[in-house]
């Protein structure tokens, strides 16, 4: 029996429509192959990175891509570690770091112990950052912060604590604008490969593999910082993920977001108080 | 062709002297514009947190606020991108990134309009201003290509012409106007919401 192809996917239109279904294959494709759910990212953000690794790989589409990546762990690994790296600096937005001095140290101060967890660390530079403020603060010694990513080769980086050295200018202005206290030049050592930073700001550091989307909470922390990584989300996974916050972290703990982001729309938000509107400083109050 | 009257997103793109014509294109804009606009201005992400919004809410009647994460995308309000921050449109609310910057820029003017066209298509309209470099280039052509209107800034009128003129070269069909015929122009393609009395 003749059968008639009737969809055209030759105009531009017809081309955007049939990318939306590899995508979703892609993603579905992944996650039954290899369990990592991407399922529920922002699907805008997502297909321009998912772009960039079709182009790499010179898959020509994405669904070229969904075939290399079903019979080859190698892209698979190549396409998650673009999928997960978060592009972030160290004391981005300097504001937020002066503000954290300011509004949540002190309170710090009170606890005999403190547990951080930095979520969707990502190569680090927040997790670092962290670590040289609550050093200057003269609370490090009695801070944990648990630093966790989707990614471990990612990690493995953050771990090694070598950042491009070409960085350190615009790092050290952050810095200054954070209200550093020393010269940021001695939390480093300028070498070859780049710039190696103060082994003694991992002392406190527990590096741990942790998928906001589908894992459970491990601990109770008195502050969770996680900026700029579920602006990557879709809402509902938002609202998840923000349960789980929630739900980790101790009554008056403190949820540190991006400042383009907020709790509205969680259905949480009677249960925090505005510590900093502008830096986006939240407190479990209930 | 669209309908006139039936566009519903306005994407404007501007980076060195934009400000002031911001200004003057959304100080012509009425209240009821049947459309979103939203807006990526090229600026330092050390300026002031809302000297930006505040300047181009002071002279229009639209509401102007700076874009948060998955807000939803509404007529007669203007959205500007955040510096430090793409802006990427996704069926009727804004997504944010901070992913690489796109050719120096974050926000990137060809991030903003190609996830605009992708997502408004044919109702898509996407402005070119003034500016020194030739990003929202790519992003006009595609808008374009989805079947949205083009408008670039006169080059002759613009303080820098870098940025029209790339912009005309990819999308040749877009309508070359001065600034003053700009928000009249928008206002004949978006049409005026019926307002409750």
């Amino acid at each position: 029996m003749a059968v008639q192809v009737e969809h055209q996917p030759s105009s531009a239109e017809g081309q955007l429509e049939t990318e939306t279904l590899e995508l979703h294959l892609l993603l579905e494709g992944i996650y039954r192959q290899y369990g990592f759910d991407f399922r529920e990212y922002a699907p805008v953000s997502l297909k321009r990175r998912v772009w960039r690794r079709v182009q790499a790989e010179r898959a020509g589409t994405i669904a070229g891509l969904l075939a290399l990546v079903l019979h080859d762990a190698e892209v698979m690994e190549r396409l998650l570690l673009d999928l997960s790296i978060n592009v972030t600096s160290m004391f981005r937005d300097p504001t937020f770091y002066a503000a954290f001095r300011e509004q949540v140290v002190p309170a710090l101060r009170t606890y005999p112990f403190t547990r951080i967890w930095v979520a969707g660390c990502s190569t680090g530079e927040e997790v670092y950052s962290l670590s040289i403020l609550l050093q200057e603060e003269g609370i490090y010694d009695r801070t944990r912060i648990y630093a966790t990513d989707i990614n471990e080769t990612v990690l493995g980086r953050a771990r090694e604590g070598v950042f491009p050295l070409e960085k350190m200018q615009e790092y050290t202005e952050n810095y200054i604008r954070a209200g550093g206290k020393r010269s940021f030049s001695e939390y480093y050592l300028a070498k070859y490969e780049g710039a190696l930073f103060d082994r003694a700001l991992t002392d406190n550091v527990v590096w741990a593999p942790h998928n906001l989307v589908q894992d459970r909470s491990f601990n109770t922390f008195n502050v969770i910082l996680c900026r700029n990584v579920l602006i990557y989300f879709d809402r509902a996974l938002q609202t998840r993920v923000h349960q789980l916050f929630y739900d980790s972290l101790e009554r008056l703990g403190i949820l540190a977001l991006g400042h383009k982001e907020s709790i509205r729309f969680t259905g949480l938000e009677s249960a925090y108080q505005e510590l900093n509107m502008q830096e986006k400083l939240y407190r479990k109050v209930q | 062709m669209t309908d006139t009257g039936a566009y519903r997103l306005v994407a404007i793109g501007a980076s060195w002297g934009g400000l002031d014509v911001l200004r003057d294109i959304l100080r012509d804009l009425p209240a009821e514009l049947d459309a979103a606009v939203v807006i990526a201005q090229h600026r330092s992400p050390d300026s002031h947190p809302t000297a930006f919004r505040d300047l181009l809410g002071a002279v229009t009647h639209l509401k102007v606020r700076e874009a948060s994460d998955k807000d939803a995308v509404r007529p007669g309000t203007v959205y500007i991108a955040a510096p430090d921050y793409h802006l990427l449109i996704d069926s009727g609310s804004v997504s944010l990134s901070t992913d690489e910057p796109v050719l120096y820029a974050r926000p990137s003017i060809d991030v903003l309009f190609e996830t605009a066209a992708e997502s408004y298509r044919d109702r898509c309209i996407g402005v070119v201003l003034t500016g020194a470099n030739d990003d929202g280039s790519r992003g006009l052509a595609r808008v374009v290509e989805l079947g949205g209107r083009a408008i670039v800034q006169d080059p002759e009128t613009a303080q820098r012409d870098e940025m029209p003129r790339a912009a005309l070269r990819a999308a040749p069909t877009a309508r070359v106007i001065p600034v003053a015929e700009i928000a009249p122009l928008l206002v004949e393609l978006c049409g005026l919401a019926r307002v409750a009395v």
